[in-house]
């Protein structure tokens, strides 16, 4: 297959639509505006439905709306109004409603830059909305990555009624690379695999497949039964779904930790300290959440492994989960910086070797 | 022996938790019996149809009509509704929403469905209180009025006048048509219901957005009873909220 040179926010919206997507509700706001500009023009080219939305408020509970019906619909927006959308995201996990959520970050906090960012992995991983729920959190670290994962996102959201998120940053969105795009895939909506989907009860038909796309459970017991589901649900995704890579991680002293576009940034260092003769490695989670605690621990534990250094462009926010993945056990350093300026390849080599020299 | 009045089967079995002289109840079943009778006139395919609660007295709405149904965030209903109808065009989708929801928490969501011509239809209970949370006020509670948040009355100057929903949804181009209805005797019960249906049968044709709104009583929180609170909202609300039809496409393309 051919590769194609593609801006990421173009080539993302397009996988979206290759995997099935056919309903797209956004607003525009920088660095992520391409996307919906691309679905306002592609959506009405294969019959599906772009619609900009008057708020990112309004944009996610359009999206509660039609994914109930067992449509795929995707989102996207950058941190303040991912923001805004934490409201319905809240309520999406809470009515167990599959959908596919965009935030390409930006710096904050409020307004912050239009610039590529980190920020918002708390709001994230930790859950942005009010309530006990988990997002599936995917942090590719290349247009090429981001198409795969797309391609597979909504079959995720689907098995575990569980929506996804992707933590994409504004240089994702913004820069282009060779990419290969997959085959479309022609999605129907089966009532038979949603039976929970609005797809046409009618009176006489089986009381308990009438759909109730809901969130509230006013009995203190039913509640607790639904949060148990959710729970074992997320148990189960912790279980089935983590992804990860390693990055000349096998003899490092030195083992990075980054998501993202960091993360690129960081293998660039990392060759570079090699050719110094500095053993250096990179664990780069790809979900981030269900954060892969135990085999960033396993890595952590290999004999070799002296220190980690975790580098983010933000002041260390998946810094907490290295830590708790790490328990201790080794010391964690951190470099970043917040202000939308990634680190740099010479900035994390220069971290290194203050390391090295045990400053 | 023959059936001469029976229950709608747009209404599951489930007993509403309505207070007293609420009028809620008799505004579910208006809505249910247009469904029904759309449905048995053959104008309206069973099964074809989907509803969005809101947040608020009407919050369990969701369990009270029988058809596929959705519980919406407060004040989102129309954003709900939309995505519905955006997936699935040929479905009867409407909302349920009182006033703290429409009228406050939800006006960009109310007035850009209203906007964008979406082929929905809006029942708006306008109770001029908040019910659900206690009796609180609203922007339709009148100046004047008593309520837990406003135990001096609504003073106009310091959190302005009622708001009028019916008036300014019939100034946005993309509405269809907007009546304001009430249930305090059986001439206006059964205006109501036609309303409903009509709003419902213009959404069948492919028309506008529609919105009826219906005055109602809230005798828990206004600390009346169910037939003083019927006179309170003859002599205080109708002469503030004038019933009558404000927008009718339909009737101007007649």
């Amino acid at each position: 297959m051919a590769l194609t040179l593609m801006k990421g926010s173009e080539a993302i919206a397009e996988a979206a639509i290759r995997a099935g997507a056919r309903f797209f509700f956004g607003y525009p706001i920088t660095p992520q505006t391409e996307i919906p500009e691309y679905m306002s023009a592609r959506m009405p080219e294969i019959g599906g439905c772009y619609l900009q939305a008057e708020s990112e408020v309004a944009a996610i509970n359009m999206v509660y709306g039609a994914a109930g019906t067992g449509a795929r619909v995707i989102t996207s927006s950058s941190s303040p109004g991912v923001s805004l959308k934490q409201e319905g995201i809240s309520y999406c996990a809470g009515a167990r409603l599959p959908a596919v959520i965009l935030n390409v970050m930006r710096g904050g906090p409020g307004l912050g830059s239009i610039q590529a960012s980190q920020g918002d992995y708390f709001q994230g991983v930790k859950g942005g909305g009010n309530g006990d729920y988990h997002l599936i959190t995917y942090a590719p670290s290349s247009i090429q990555e981001a198409i795969n994962i797309m391609m597979f996102a909504y079959d995720k959201a689907e098995k575990y009624r569980v929506p996804v998120l992707f933590l994409a940053d504004g240089i994702m969105a913004q820069m282009m690379e060779p990419v290969e795009m997959p085959e479309m895939v022609e999605y129907h909506v089966d009532p038979e695999k949603k039976p929970w989907a609005a797809t046409g009860w009618k009176p006489g038909d089986d009381p308990k497949l009438r759909a109730e796309i809901n969130s509230l459970f006013i009995n203190t017991e039913e509640l607790s039964e639904h949060n148990d589901v959710l729970q074992a649900t997320y148990r189960e995704i912790e279980k089935n779904e983590v992804l990860f890579e390693e990055y000349k991680a096998e003899d490092a002293e030195i083992l990075i930790t980054a998501f993202g576009t960091v993360a690129r940034v960081a293998k660039s260092a990392i060759d570079e300290l090699r050719a110094e003769g500095y053993k250096v490695g990179l664990f780069r989670p790809i979900t981030v959440w269900p954060y892969p605690y135990k085999q960033l621990r396993a890595a952590a534990d290999r004999e070799g492994v002296k220190a980690l250094l975790d580098v983010e462009c933000n002041e260390g926010q998946m810094l907490e989960d290295v830590k708790l993945a790490i328990e201790g056990s080794k010391p964690v350093d951190f470099f970043g910086h917040c202000g939308s300026q990634m680190p740099t390849t010479q900035e994390i080599i220069d971290k290194v070797h203050a390391m090295k020299e045990g400053k | 022996m023959s059936v001469v009045f029976e229950k709608t089967n747009m209404l599951t079995d489930k007993p509403f938790h309505y207070c007293p002289g609420c009028n809620h109840g008799i505004i579910h079943r208006l809505v249910a019996e247009s469904l029904d009778e759309l449905i048995k006139e053959g104008k309206l395919e069973a099964g074809n149809l989907i509803g969005v609660a809101p947040v608020g007295c009407s919050v369990f709405a969701y369990q009270y009509f029988n058809c596929d149904m959705y519980e919406a965030a407060h004040g989102r209903a129309p954003a709900v509704a939309t995505g519905i109808k955006r997936a699935k065009p040929d479905t009867l989708v409407f909302t349920y929403q009182g006033d703290g929801d429409l009228a406050s928490i939800g006006t960009a969501e109310v007035v850009h469905a209203a906007h964008r011509g979406e082929k929905i239809v809006t029942i708006f209970v306008n109770n001029a209180i908040y019910g659900m949370t206690g009796g609180q006020m609203a922007p339709t509670t009148l100046v004047g009025q008593k309520t837990t948040t406003s135990p001096y009355g609504r003073d106009e100057a310091w959190c302005g006048a009622p708001i009028k929903m019916s008036e300014m949804l019939a100034q946005v181009p993309g509405s269809y048509y907007i009546e304001r209805c009430a249930v305090n005797n059986n001439a206006n019960i059964i205006k109501t219901k036609k309303a409903i249906k009509k709003a419902f049968e213009y959404q069948l044709e492919g028309k506008g957005y529609c919105m009826i709104e219906v005055l109602s009583t809230c005798p828990t929180n206004w600390g009346l009873s169910p037939v003083e609170a019927m006179k309170w909202l003859e002599e205080n609300m109708i002469p503030y909220y004038p019933l009558g039809v404000y927008k009718d496409k339909g009737a101007a393309e007649k």
